[in-house]
């Protein structure tokens, strides 16, 4: 496992300048070079939480404090993972024509488009924690460990990349069966509802979506004023390795395959 | 010490209609167990060794596998069989101008392009001024690649490729590119790259171009090998070959 990292760190030195170079790339074609390409990216969000707060406030946060930042939590975190994924899955065929003809690691692909996402991803959170502190939510020495779950969907964001990008390749549907995935995902990730209307061993199966996993624990932190236990740290951790697990191995395995069908 | 070697190199994958007919059709037919995979072989126990500053020239009519075994070398692809070893660094020049992008500048992509082919930074910092030169883009450093012409595409694609000095060169029909003045430099630079030692692999469908300059030939026949050797005489016997189709 170690070894396998410090071998991963390697790669990254030895092809650093093209990744700065690829990450370069991206930024540019996803923000057009106008400065009114960045505030689209943080505009188009925003307009999704006005819109879900003024029809659910209703519905949901009658009676609940801080409705607009637990509907924020929820995008934020489903945002971030429907960008990076999406990039991730395109990025091998998108730059069909490079690899076909020249050879390099698969992977750079991937996480340069990776970087783009959690740039607008970070400046999302910015705007989120603004709205907190407008919202009356207090500060505290305990917002720091906001980093544990995000660094975790970093590495599941990857991990969920990998998987997608290889079966993209292989099969073209993937696209359209995966749009209609993000959507079911997006209604059981309890983004405008609360899981504490259901009834409790219904409630527990919402840990078997590591999106909850990770919306529950900025959540706790940020709304409800505590850390939350062990066994959220570890799911945190278990669905970020699994994924990324099972999308290097796939890498591994099929890396020269995917070739034969771009 | 061969700069190139290959042992017995058949490369083989799995065809189907799965990447048109998609993701829920394959898992229907599994279900159904009517899911058939073809096995396709696109080069089949290709052995040959080249030694250094030979010239091999690669014949075949079109489907011959002659792009994949490219490939192989190039390292892009491994072989599903086979033994092989290439030693030294390798310029390939496979399908100029393809995979740029069209929304960075040609300065942009000149970099990209770079990095991609495995120069560093100072070095790119260093060369940037002379492969512009060549390519001879100066007017157009900063105008979006797309803006470009075919022809000043691979004018720069070739240019960022053939300034370094390689040990190897892989060329797939690319001795004709832009117009007639720049042909005439790009082929000057690569008889440069050759005579200065560079063991070169040369896909053509010119077979007079083989005759001139290749040392070796190669002669791929639906994925077999069909003859490697002396030039005249193989280039002789694909003219029949041709002649009686």
């Amino acid at each position: 496992m170690i070894e396998a990292f410090k071998q991963f760190g390697l790669m990254l030195k030895k092809h650093q300048f093209l990744f700065e170079e690829l990450v370069k790339r991206d930024f540019k074609k996803k923000y057009k070079r106008t400065i009114l390409g960045m505030l689209w990216s943080l505009l188009s969000p925003m307009l999704q939480l006005l819109v879900m707060s003024v029809v659910f406030s209703n519905f949901f946060g009658r009676d609940r404090p801080h409705y607009t930042i637990y509907l924020f939590a929820g995008n934020l975190t489903y945002a971030f993972f429907k960008d990076s994924t999406y990039g991730g899955m395109n990025s091998l065929m998108a730059n069909a024509g490079i690899i076909t003809k020249i050879n390099l690691p698969k992977y750079m692909f991937l996480l340069s488009k990776n970087v783009a996402s959690l740039i607008n991803f970070g400046l999302t959170l910015v705007i989120f924690l603004l709205f907190a502190a407008i919202d009356g939510v207090t500060f505290h020495v305990r917002f720091l460990m906001l980093l544990y779950p995000i660094l975790w969907m970093i590495v599941f964001n990857i991990g969920f990349g990998f998987i997608l990008s290889a079966l993209f390749v292989l099969f073209k549907d993937v696209q359209y069966l995966y749009d209609i995935f993000t959507l079911m995902l997006m209604y059981l990730s309890a983004i405008f509802y609360y899981t504490a209307d259901y009834p409790e061993h219904i409630q527990k199966l919402f840990y078997l979506n590591p999106l909850y996993v990770y919306i529950t624990y900025i959540r706790n932190i940020v709304i409800d004023g505590f850390i939350p236990g062990w066994g959220t740290h570890i799911l945190c951790a278990v669905y970020a390795l699994g994924a990324l697990g099972l999308g290097a191995w796939i890498y591994k395995k099929y890396n020269y395959k995917f070739l034969y069908y771009m | 010490m061969p700069k190139i070697e290959l042992h017995d190199i058949s490369v083989s994958y799995i065809v189907g209609d799965f990447s048109t007919v998609g993701l829920k059709d394959v898992i229907i037919q599994r279900i159904q167990g009517k899911y058939k995979p073809k096995e396709f072989v696109a080069v089949r126990h290709v052995d040959f060794s080249l030694e250094e500053g030979e010239l091999l020239g690669i014949i075949g009519t079109n489907g011959a596998g002659k792009s994949t075994l490219l490939k192989v070398i190039s390292g892009i692809m491994r072989p599903t069989e086979g033994t092989m070893a290439v030693r030294g660094n390798i310029a390939s020049l496979l399908e100029l101008g393809t995979g740029f992008d069209g929304d960075l500048t040609v300065r942009e992509n000149t970099f990209l392009r770079g990095a991609m082919l495995g120069y560093t930074r100072e070095f790119m910092n260093r060369t940037y001024q002379s492969i512009i030169e060549f390519a001879e883009l100066q007017e157009f450093e900063d105008r979006l690649f797309s803006h470009l012409s075919s022809g000043m595409k691979s004018r720069l694609a070739f240019s960022i490729a053939c300034l370094v000095k390689p040990d190897i060169l892989i060329l797939d029909e690319v001795l004709s590119v832009g117009d007639g003045a720049f042909r005439q430099k790009s082929e000057d630079k690569m008889l440069e790259i050759i005579k200065g030692g560079a063991t070169t692999l040369l896909v053509s469908h010119s077979l007079d171009q083989i005759r001139r300059m290749a040392t070796k030939v190669l002669w791929l026949e639906k994925g077999e090998q069909m003859a490697f050797g002396e030039t005249a005489e193989i280039c002789d016997r694909y003219q029949a070959f041709l002649n009686g189709k």
